[in-house]
């Protein structure tokens, strides 16, 4: 090879590379690894955390444990799949790109929307780009009014991406949304099921944003709720959008993830990220391809609607193939056993002397529970039980130290809720 | 791959099959949603068995076309094999399955692994420090940007405006924007560099960085590095560095040397974890010494006692980048890959550039070469010899794929017309590289001797040309029930 490109060594071909730039050593990052040891070294690792199948696990907030089926992880195995890359040549990529808009269909027809895209990287930089839409559909409007009950991570995000943009950020209780949603709004935003897993009627956010002709911006962090939950578009919001991690994709340790955007379809030409189109090809035959790229960085640069150029592929993927086998009637289920498991907990833990619920309303299969001590203290007592208690709220709340998360989903029998309650009771 | 309907996953569905199961529910069906909250069936979703979804998905596989089935000289995107190792590890139990939330004591191999591969990205950037958080290179670039800006807000005022040269990626100038900056493009000059005097005459009191993707996205390196560092800093800028091209020197130069104050990485890009047909990336970013105050929450940290932890607690951070901590999962693909190559990483590079050259010389009589500066990881070509029988970039990429391969990019970077982007990089040996040779040079031939065989192809793929313009026009997003 060094005899057809005419270089002497392969030194020769790093002539641009000053000398002054150049590693003295070598990368002092150990020798190479054997498959055996990488296992060895990693599985160590792994080793060291506790996790959903050695604990009884009741951990939410944003992340939750739910079912995945065998099919779901295996088929991302397929290296068409695995190695493929961004589908910008349709020719080749018809299974990505038809894969692609069958995701777009189901999280339309979970949402009640009549569009979504093909995925953002995750709940909170959903929220962002979402509140970026509503900007550039409701124009010349600088604030945006979020409720206070909003994942206290999605709502930092928002915080550091606005700071820059000459766009203000209000976050207010819910019952006070109307109030502080004015002429300058570009968006009111609420989440349901809360992050404190209360279920809010939509039409809250609804009536603030048409008050002032704002945009209604609708937030899911528990993507399983939209089979049992009236859902965004069906209530009249005109954005959707937030975490779809539930659907399919493992938790691990809270991403790769799965954000997703749905909206109306008159705002379809203002979404950011990826979309993937029906169209023919030159026989006449039924085709995909990824378009309305004209709102993309690729062809836009400074001008885009965002600067996101990846999607979470993989993860939409796999996302696709979980909906698909659970199908209207299996994602009901799981919705509904979720919910009945959660009801059927949270009585059990109001009946024990010292704690008490501190979610007022009703509630999808999360709620916070205020104990006689710290919540980090009853967490580890649990912990040492081998069950994994609670969310602490203190970690965003320090006023709330006594309170934690609780999410109960269709993996956890009754057995172990029981023993959950039995355990939580010895520290009454 | 194989031309066949598939027809979509709504349209096998028949009613009342299922291919899922549950336990039965064993506490009683009560929930607490009022009647006026609760939705309906959810009209149109799938309803089908586990074999209909098995094939569904192994026949749209097929369609597609990945690194397994050969070479994929997709210019700046560093297909490279993703090692299989890789995936298992990403699922140990103890990594998939663990919680964001869980307590920080029962997640400390997390914690460990993270700290760990910041210190090897440290160390192979020659940076002070790098965070994990960015969600894509494109965040990364976010995130980058913002920490100048905050740095140089500190001082007083966080400036007007970032210079990117025109060989850019279009992520480069979106991401300013969003960062609050103006954009001002430098041209290159003839030999697809950056001039120093253009440099110095942009490089004014109000601009707050230079970002510089390196090498260049022509696959040339800055020989003048150093002294670009220097004309950026003299005027208190910070030079940004765009790491896609990191896969050209990784392990043999560091951005640390060249005066680079921050530069993000594609994971998915140098560090091998999978493309999956569009994410998911990670785009961790090294920092100087002087942005680390900046970084996005959280960082890792380790205690005196060994253990580690998340801070959140940072007053001069830029703020959160995303919820949680860090694309996890892709972290641990990238580090079981690195640890694959250990100190000896920079043979990668050695490789990437070698076989980069080799296509270079190779094709370089057939294939227009607008800059003859030395080539590293990706080597661009032109269609200029081919348009003069009325054959473009565009008909050569859909061509190739009648030879097996995937197009070269063909949509980048603006400064070369009908650009042919090819890099290899270090996965192909001789006779993969060579068959992709014959195959562009039988299309060369082509192109002389038989130019109306282009405007049909492909023929062999599993749908012909698809009319992209019909589905910007009327754009049917969805399937409706």
């Amino acid at each position: 090879m060094l005899a057809a490109i005419g270089a002497g060594t392969v030194e020769d071909l790093f002539e641009d590379v000053p000398a002054a730039v150049r590693t003295e050593h070598k990368p002092r990052i150990g020798k190479p690894l054997s498959e055996i040891e990488i296992r060895r070294h990693l599985g160590a690792l792994a080793a060291r955390n506790v996790h959903a199948r050695h604990a009884a696990h009741f951990l939410g907030a944003g992340c939750y444990h739910h079912y995945v089926p065998a099919i779901a992880d295996q088929t991302l195995y397929r290296e068409e799949w695995l190695s493929s890359y961004t589908p910008y040549q349709p020719e080749i990529s018809q299974g990505t790109l038809q894969s692609i808009f069958e995701w777009q269909t189901h999280l339309a027809l979970l949402t009640g929307m009549e569009v979504a895209n093909a995925s953002l990287y995750e709940g909170a930089t959903a929220l962002v780009e979402a509140l970026l839409m509503a900007s550039r559909l409701a124009k010349g409007r600088h604030r945006a009014v979020l409720s206070k009950n909003i994942h206290p991570e999605y709502r930092d995000t928002v915080r550091t991406y606005f700071r820059n943009l000459s766009f203000e950020v209000v976050e207010v209780e819910d019952e006070k949304l109307g109030l502080a949603a004015d002429a300058q709004t570009f968006a009111v935003a609420i989440q349901s099921p809360d992050f404190f897993g209360e279920v809010h009627d939509w039409k809250l956010a609804k009536s603030a944003a048409a008050s002032c002709g704002a945009m209604a911006v609708g937030v899911v962090a528990e993507a399983i709720s939209l089979a049992l939950l009236v859902p965004p578009g069906e209530a009249g919001l005109d954005i959707a959008c937030g975490e779809a991690r539930s659907l399919g994709v493992p938790m691990s340790y809270g991403a790769p993830a799965l954000g997703f955007l749905a909206c109306r379809d008159a705002h379809k030409r203002q979404m950011p990220g990826r979309l993937a189109g029906q169209t023919v090809d030159s026989e006449g035959k039924r085709a995909f391809c990824l378009t309305l790229s004209t709102r993309e960085q690729h062809i836009r640069r400074e001008k885009a609607t965002s600067n996101i150029c990846t999607n979470q592929g993989l993860m939409a993927l796999c996302s696709n193939v979980y909906l698909s086998i659970m199908g209207k009637a299996g994602l009901r289920e799981t919705a509904v056993q979720c919910a009945a498991k959660a009801t059927y907990l949270k009585k059990r833990i109001a009946a024990i002397p010292g704690f008490e619920i501190a979610t007022a309303g009703p509630t999808f299969n999360e709620f916070a529970v205020r104990g006689p001590r710290t919540a980090s203290e009853t967490i580890a007592a649990m912990a040492e039980r081998d069950i994994l208690a609670g969310v602490p709220l203190s970690t965003w709340f320090p006023e709330r130290g006594r309170e934690f998360l609780v999410a109960v989903t269709e993996m956890n029998p009754r057995d172990e809720i029981d023993r959950y309650a039995a355990e939580l009771a010895t520290l009454s | 791959m194989k031309a066949r309907d598939e027809p979509l996953i709504f349209e096998r569905s028949r009613p009342g099959k299922v291919g899922y199961s549950l336990p039965p529910l064993d506490v009683p069906e009560e929930l607490e949603i009022p009647a006026e909250l609760r939705r309906g069936a959810i009209d149109g979703e799938a309803e089908v068995s586990e074999v209909d979804v098995a094939r569904h998905f192994t026949r749209l596989s097929r369609m597609n076309l990945g690194i397994e089935d050969g070479l994929y000289p997709l210019g700046s995107c560093t297909m490279k094999h993703n090692p299989r190792i890789n995936e298992e590890m990403a699922r140990l139990p103890g990594f998939a399955g663990s919680h964001p939330y869980a307590p920080e004591g029962l997640t400390q191999g997390n914690l460990e692994l993270m700290w760990r591969l910041e210190r090897i990205l440290a160390e192979l950037t020659g940076l002070a420090r790098v965070t994990l958080t960015p969600c894509a290179g494109a965040q990364g670039e976010l995130a980058g940007i913002l920490m100048i800006r905050k740095a140089l807000e500190k001082h007083g005022d966080p400036r007007k405006y970032v210079l990117i040269p025109d060989s850019a990626h279009g992520t480069n100038p979106a991401t300013a924007t969003f960062a609050g900056y103006q954009v001002k493009e430098l041209k290159s000059n003839v030999n697809g560099r950056l001039d120093l005097h253009v440099l110095e005459e942009a490089m004014t009191n109000d601009v707050a960085a230079l970002m510089m993707t390196v090498p260049n996205t022509l696959g040339i390196f800055e020989r003048r590095i150093r002294e670009i560092a220097d004309v950026v800093h003299a005027r208190g800028g910070y030079l940004y560095g765009d790491g896609a091209n990191f896969n050209a020197f990784v392990g043999l130069a560091n951005p640390g040397r060249m005066g680079i104050d921050v530069m993000h990485m594609n994971l998915h890009k140098t560090f091998s974890t999978p493309h999956g047909g569009g994410g998911p990336g990670a785009g961790p970013v090294a920092v100087a010494e002087n942005l680390v105050p900046h970084m996005p929450v959280p960082t890792i940290e380790r205690r005196e006692d060994g253990t580690y932890f998340l801070d959140t607690d940072r007053t001069e951070s830029i703020g959160r980048l995303r919820s949680f901590s860090s694309q996890f999962g892709v972290l641990v693909r990238a580090l079981s890959y690195i640890l694959s190559y250990g100190e000896e990483i920079g043979e990668v590079a050695k490789d990437a550039v070698l076989n980069a050259n080799y296509i270079r010389a190779r094709l370089a009589d057939l294939y227009h070469l607008k800059y003859d500066a030395p080539t590293m990881h990706e080597v661009v070509f032109s269609d200029k010899r081919q348009a003069e029988h009325g054959i473009h970039n565009g008909d050569i990429a859909k061509r190739l794929m009648d030879y097996g391969f995937p197009p070269p990019t063909v949509s980048f970077p603006l400064i070369v017309a009908g650009a042919l982007m090819i890099e290899p990089t270090e996965t192909e040996g001789k006779p993969e590289l060579d068959a992709f040779v014959e195959a562009m040079r039988s299309i060369a031939k082509e192109a002389r001797e038989k130019p109306e065989i282009f405007a049909g192809a492909p023929y062999s793929t599993p749908v012909r040309r698809v009319d992209e313009a019909r589905a910007a026009k009327n754009p049917i997003l969805r399937w409706k029930p």
